[in-house]
């Protein structure tokens, strides 16, 4: 039932820090983050790791396993061969606080710039009506449970640190593709800034959002893609810019 | 003294390796402030796997669709054409082959004969260039733009498809309405393989076969195109006021979820199709009839 | 503590869960700067995890549904030991609360007609429950999360600082309500990230800090429910009421060991779960007590008939309150017809098709196939009760949620006690947190209009850095990882979901001696992101909340609802009229009797008098209500 693990573990902070190896023994069925709570318990006692739930619900425990952003809370130590070593570190995109433990409030400075959902005037509690097949889709989006995992394995941030400032990541663009898609929301600008503010034409839709998060939201697929076809009806396509100024003019729109 | 001209500094520069320039630039996974990790990746599976293999498909089609395209010869065996050279619409063109006319007259390039191939390729090019899939396909595998997920990219700057040129990949659509009329068109080719060489109906035979799967693979590629699936509903706010374009856009989206397996399938379609023709037009072999 | 980190606020809310952040934003809509602080992540609380749905009487399923049946369910379901007052304010608020959850964006599921559907729930005569697939905890706390962002986005444009009236401080725990004159003053805790301190003086703090599971070895919480709310409530000389009343969900994973405890949410058994043992027996039909015959279908074909036609049919016994189904496991579990890991079958495969069961459970799906190797589209899930759930908690005015003897204090949640009396409905706390979070928050803005700020001293802020020093000074000491097992193991054994007088009394002095060794803990590393630490601190808080509550089950000798004693087995209508307050004297906890509040005559005449019979002596039920 039980084996021994050998782990390497990254211990330090935002100035120094590297790689130390653990030994430790683990049981049947175990994940990541209870070897990590073994380690702790009984040889670093203050080795710094976040986590809630334990059960992958409130992605708490986002961590690099052997080179892999992932949960450690829904990583099974039985995933990884016998004889291998399992690597652990922080995120990489994020500054280290300590241990574990990435400083992540770039992603809450993100969601400030998304102005939230603006339902229609007049419209009072109680009484919206919304179809089923109408809220699914943004319903896809809003199972995030903001592990930041898309965000840390985004290349565009991850290894250029500079684009941090212009590029709001996967986790955002889903929430502006969540309101887009709203069947109420009354903000009409969302497809021009997600280009012109939160940087939607700097992905280049190589997908590591999708591979990487615990939802299985089909973030590029279901909301960068039809994110970025929504822009080019808006910017890019001159067929459907002059059928809007038409439309317009003839009081249809 | 320490030398600190810029040649003295690009020597020193040059002697360092990849990681240690990497680490000097201190951007990326090696910024300041982010755990100390000296290497760029430290996944242990093989994640060069797969980009290679894309590379290496990717190129060998390249590889072999230039060579055909400049060749201006063999494609075309009574009923059957090849779909890098339909529709042929030059002067050049052998007899038989052109179900469109002639639009173009036949000129020359450095004493070659302009192939007629070279007037159309553009456009299943631009498709699938400017296609969201093969975009992730060579992105990863030769722009290393990244590599893999979570594998640091070596590039230093990056704009993504903000800019020109990248920024013309949003005129997808163009090529996609484009990519309608290819299919329409070999779709006929397809149906016109139903003959046999004396233009006689009601034949069929291999390559009636090999033009029928080539042009439903291409159906089935453009079908489940992302713009596709947005022109047919996804850019609607309220599904449940258009039903049937929900309908589609369901159907569209369940076909969408295999595009990379139809971007593949039909890409390889597209060769083998073009090398059967080959086949027949140089009699190696012998277009059979089933009847 | 020349640069010690200090704010001034007019209301500080611990807690960012769904109650903390209600509260918060009707502090801040009122005008008032408000401080949030939460022990983990923005959107991180424990709220996070809930399952199955939020319920209220909206009537958008089965129109018959009104705030009159589901306050009569919330009673029944609380063996009528609830306080009327918050049953009754919650039953009518609650569906103000979900529509308004929709106008900041909540996306529940829909029924045909668009409106938010209902799903069916143990406990809850019709189908009541809002919800989003299985995530509803999510979705409420993300739309509370986004409507504090917007909130800041206002302020932001009016003032050009968006946290300049509401800020979040997350990973900060709090350690102590500050108070001065008597009255509340503000709190103290640390920053879990650098170990720093941090005060907020405060002449109103609302206690949001959800719940006590991880008191007990097996539980269905995270690390977060550490009763720490009821520890400052108490240490600050409030009261808490009922701290007996424990709930264990019947179906928590018992396999692997790693996942033991994990919530198996109870709509797989709205969904039409059922319940068998080792036998293949569906044992529920043995388990229905006389109160819930007429209710509960006793055939196998009745129970199924339900599921189509639910007018003409008695719902099946799955259906029962957590309680009893609790405890119907456990016994059949003891009885040795329990399966291998020391539970029972809960099986859906058998009546939905696997499409449905991933599109109306889809993280359970995921849960058992990622955690257990367990496809439910095709097999049964092992199950077995876990600690879930504190009915007891902070007493408080119903209407105002201000702390019983403390000025400026205030508490809603899970924390609060009262509403759900001796046990609690499924679904029933995610209104609970909206209702009592929002009128926490009127509550304190009143106080604050009418009493203005309240000054903390300088003594007061030097003994609270005195306690957060102590463990560090301190070498050699006992380990608090360690100690926090032993206490899990206690409770567990002990004060568990069957007691027994004996065994609680042996609990009581048990935990009394790991309180003496705990206050010799010393803590290795230093105050950077320091878990030993940060437990030693949560520890303190259990061992309040273990003395609270097996100091107050030995008392009530009686079974009801979250508490079974073994040798009083029957539920006595005199014990019904009586709550158990625990107040604390910085030694140790002390249990007082205290009247029950008595059902008025309106509310009396909501129910059936036969049914009453059930619960009331013949004096209450001859007295007919008070007035
Ligand atoms: C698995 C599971 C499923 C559930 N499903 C349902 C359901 O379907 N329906 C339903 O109605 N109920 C359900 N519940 C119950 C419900 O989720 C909880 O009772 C409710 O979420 C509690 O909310 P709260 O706002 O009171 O506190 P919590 O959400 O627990 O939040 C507590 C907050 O207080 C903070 N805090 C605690 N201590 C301190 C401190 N010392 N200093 C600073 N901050 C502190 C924490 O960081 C956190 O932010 C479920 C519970 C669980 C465990
Ligand atoms: S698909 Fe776009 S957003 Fe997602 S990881 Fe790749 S570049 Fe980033
Ligand atoms: S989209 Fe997925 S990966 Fe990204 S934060 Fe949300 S849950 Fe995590
Ligand atoms: S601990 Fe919540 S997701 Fe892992
Ligand atoms: S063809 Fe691939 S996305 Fe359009």
């Amino acid at each position: 039932m039980t084996r021994t693990l050998k782990l390497r573990i990254w211990r330090g902070d935002d100035k120094t820090g590297g790689l130390q190896d653990v030994t430790v023994e683990a049981n049947h069925g175990e994940v990541v983050l209870d070897i990590i709570h073994r380690v702790q318990a009984t040889q670093m006692g203050d080795l710094a790791v976040r986590w809630n739930c334990k059960a992958g619900k409130c992605g708490s425990c986002s961590m690099e396993i052997n080179g892999k952003p992932r949960l450690a809370c829904m990583t099974q130590v039985a995933s990884y061969p016998e004889d291998e070593v399992i690597t652990i570190t922080p995120l990489r995109a994020f500054p280290v606080i300590k241990d574990l433990v990435t400083d992540v409030s770039f992603n809450y400075k993100k969601a400030m710039e998304i102005p939230t959902v603006s339902m229609p005037e007049g419209v009072k509690p109680g009484e919206p009506r919304m179809q089923q097949i109408d809220v699914e889709r943004s319903q896809e989006f809003r199972k995030c449970i903001e592990c930041f995992l898309c965000q840390d394995t985004c290349h565009v941030i991850r290894d250029h640190e500079e684009n941090k400032k212009s590029f709001a990541g996967p986790r955002f663009f889903i929430r502006i593709a969540e309101l887009d898609m709203h069947p109420l929301d009354t903000l009409r600008n969302r497809k021009k800034t997600a280009q012109e503010e939160h940087g939607l034409g700097m992905c280049n839709i190589t997908k590591c959002c999708t591979e990487v998060c615990p939802e299985h939201i089909r973030i590029t697929d279901n909301a960068i893609i039809p994110m970025k076809e929504r822009v080019v009806d808006e910017k890019y396509d001159p067929l459907r810019w002059l059928g809007s100024k038409i439309r317009k003019r003839e009081g249809i729109l | 003294m320490a030398d600190f001209t810029v040649p003295a500094l690009t020597r020193i520069w040059r002697t360092l390796d990849k990681g240690s320039r990497l680490l000097l630039m201190a951007t990326g996974v090696f910024s300041q402030g982010r755990a100390k990790i000296t290497e760029r990746t430290l996944r242990t599976d093989k994640w060069w796997l797969q980009p290679l293999i894309t590379f290496s498909v990717l190129i060998a089609f390249i590889f072999y669709a230039t060579l055909r395209a400049f060749e201006n010869a063999n494609y075309f065996a009574e009923p059957l054409i090849s779909p890098f050279y339909s529709p042929c619409l030059s002067d050049a063109c052998v007899p038989g082959s052109s179900l469109l006319g002639h639009l173009f007259p036949i000129f020359h390039v450095w004493g070659m004969t302009f192939s007629p191939a070279l007037f159309i390729l553009i456009f299943p090019l631009g498709f699938r260039m400017t296609c969201y899939y093969y975009r992730k396909a060579y992105y990863r595998s030769f722009w290393m733009s990244p590599p893999a997920c979570a594998v640091a990219e070596p590039h230093a700057k990056y704009t993504g498809e903000t800019r020109a040129p990248l920024i013309m990949q949003n005129m997808h659509r163009y090529f996609f309405y484009a990519g309608l009329v290819f299919n329409v068109l070999l779709t006929t080719d397809a149906i016109l393989a139903f003959r046999n060489s004396e233009k006689q109906w009601g034949h069929m035979s291999v390559g009636t076969l090999v033009l029928l799967a080539n042009a439903t693979f291409l159906w089935f590629y453009s079908l489940s195109c992302h713009t596709c699936r947005h022109t047919v509903g996804g850019r609607l706010r309220n599904f449940s006021k258009h039903p049937i374009r929900y309908k589609a856009w369901t159907l569209v989206s369940k076909l969408n979820h295999y595009h990379q397996n139809f971007a593949w399938v039909s890409l390889i379609g597209v060769a083998l199709a073009d090398v059967y023709v080959r086949e027949v037009a140089t009699h190696a072999i012998t277009n059979w009839y089933f009847f | 503590m020349a640069n010690l980190e200090k704010y001034s606020y007019d209301v500080v809310v611990i807690g960012a869960g769904g109650a903390g952040l209600r509260a918060a934003v009707e502090a801040r809509d009122a005008g008032l700067s408000v401080a949030i602080v939460c022990k983990s992540l923005f959107g991180k609380a424990h709220t996070v995890m809930a399952e199955g749905g939020a319920a209220a009487s909206m009537g958008n399923v089965n129109d018959n549904d009104n705030w009159m049946v589901h306050f009569r369910d919330t009673m029944r379901g609380g063996k009528f030991l609830n306080h009327f007052r918050m049953a009754e304010l919650h039953a009518k608020e609650a569906p103000d609360r979900i529509w308004e959850l929709e106008m900041w964006g909540a996306l529940f599921d829909r029924t045909k007609e668009g409106k938010i559907s209902q799903r069916n729930f143990g406990g809850h005569e019709y189908p009541r429950l809002a919800h989003v697939g299985d995530r509803t905890g999510l979705e409420l706390i993300r739309t509370m999360q986004q409507r504090i962002v917007a909130l800041q986005q206002k302020d932001l444009r009016e003032t050009g600082d968006a946290e300049k009236n509401l800020k979040v401080f997350a990973e900060v725990t709090i350690t102590e309500i500050l108070k001065e004159n008597g009255k509340v003053a503000g709190a103290y805790g640390y920053r879990r990230e650098s170990g720093e301190e941090i005060l907020f003086e405060a002449p109103a703090v609302v206690i949001a800090t959800g719940g006590v599971g991880k008191t007990f070895k097996i539980t269905s919480n995270s690390w977060e429910g550490t009763g720490d709310g009821h520890a400052l409530a108490l240490k600050a000389g409030a009261n808490l009421v009922d701290m007996e009343f424990l709930q264990f969900h019947p179906t928590g994973m018992v396999w692997p060991l790693s996942v033991k405890g994990i919530l198996v949410t109870e709509s797989v058994r709205g969904e039409g779960g059922i319940l068998t043992n080792s036998l293949g027996e569906r044992f529920m039909f043995k388990y229905i007590p006389d109160v819930f015959k007429d209710k509960y279908a006793d055939n196998e074909e009745e129970a199924d008939r339900w599921y189509v036609d639910q007018d003409n049919n008695r719902r099946p016994p799955e259906l029962l309150p957590r309680d009893e189904v609790a405890r119907a496991i456990n016994s059949e579990v003891k009885a040795g017809r329990g399966t291998e890991h020391g539970g029972v079958f809960l099986d859906v495969s058998k009546r939905l098709s696997a499409e449905i069961i991933k599109k109306r459970l889809p993280s359970m799906w995921h849960q058992f196939y990622e955690l257990a190797g367990v496809d439910i589209t095709k097999e049964a899930m092992e199950v077995g009760p876990t600690c879930h759930y504190v009915m007891g908690g902070v007493e408080v005015e119903p209407d105002t949620a201000a702390a019983v003897g403390v000025d400026g204090l205030f508490a809603a949640g899970e924390v609060a006690g009262g509403m759900h009396g001796s046990n609690r409905l499924g679904g029933n706390s995610l209104t609970d947190l909206l209702v009592f979070g929002r009128r926490a928050g009127m509550g304190a803005v009143e106080y604050v209009k009418s009493h203005g700020a309240n000054p903390v001293s300088d003594a007061t802020i030097s003994k609270a850095a005195a306690r957060i020093e102590a463990p560090f000074a301190r070498t050699g000491g006992e380990n608090a990882y360690s100690l926090h097992q032993e206490l899990q193991e206690i409770t567990h054994n002990l004060v568990g979901i069957i007691r027994t007088g004996e065994e609680l009394k042996e609990a009581i002095v048990k935990i009394a001696d790991i309180r003496k060794r705990s206050a010799n803990i010393s803590v290795t590393g230093d105050r950077k992101f320091n878990p030993g630490f940060h437990l030693a601190f949560d520890l303190d808080n259990m061992l309040l909340v273990a003395e609270s509550t097996a100091k107050s089950a030995l008392l009530r000798e009686e079974s009801r609802g979250g508490h079974t004693r073994d040798d009083f087995p029957g539920m006595n209508s005199t014990w019904r009229q009586v709550n158990h307050i625990s107040s604390f004297d910085g030694e140790q906890v002390s249990i007082k009797a205290q009247p029950l509040p008595v059902l008025p005559k309106e509310l009396f005449d909501l129910f059936d008098i036969h049914e009453l019979e059930k619960y009331m002596t013949p004096a209450e039920i001859a007295k007919g209500g008070s007035n």
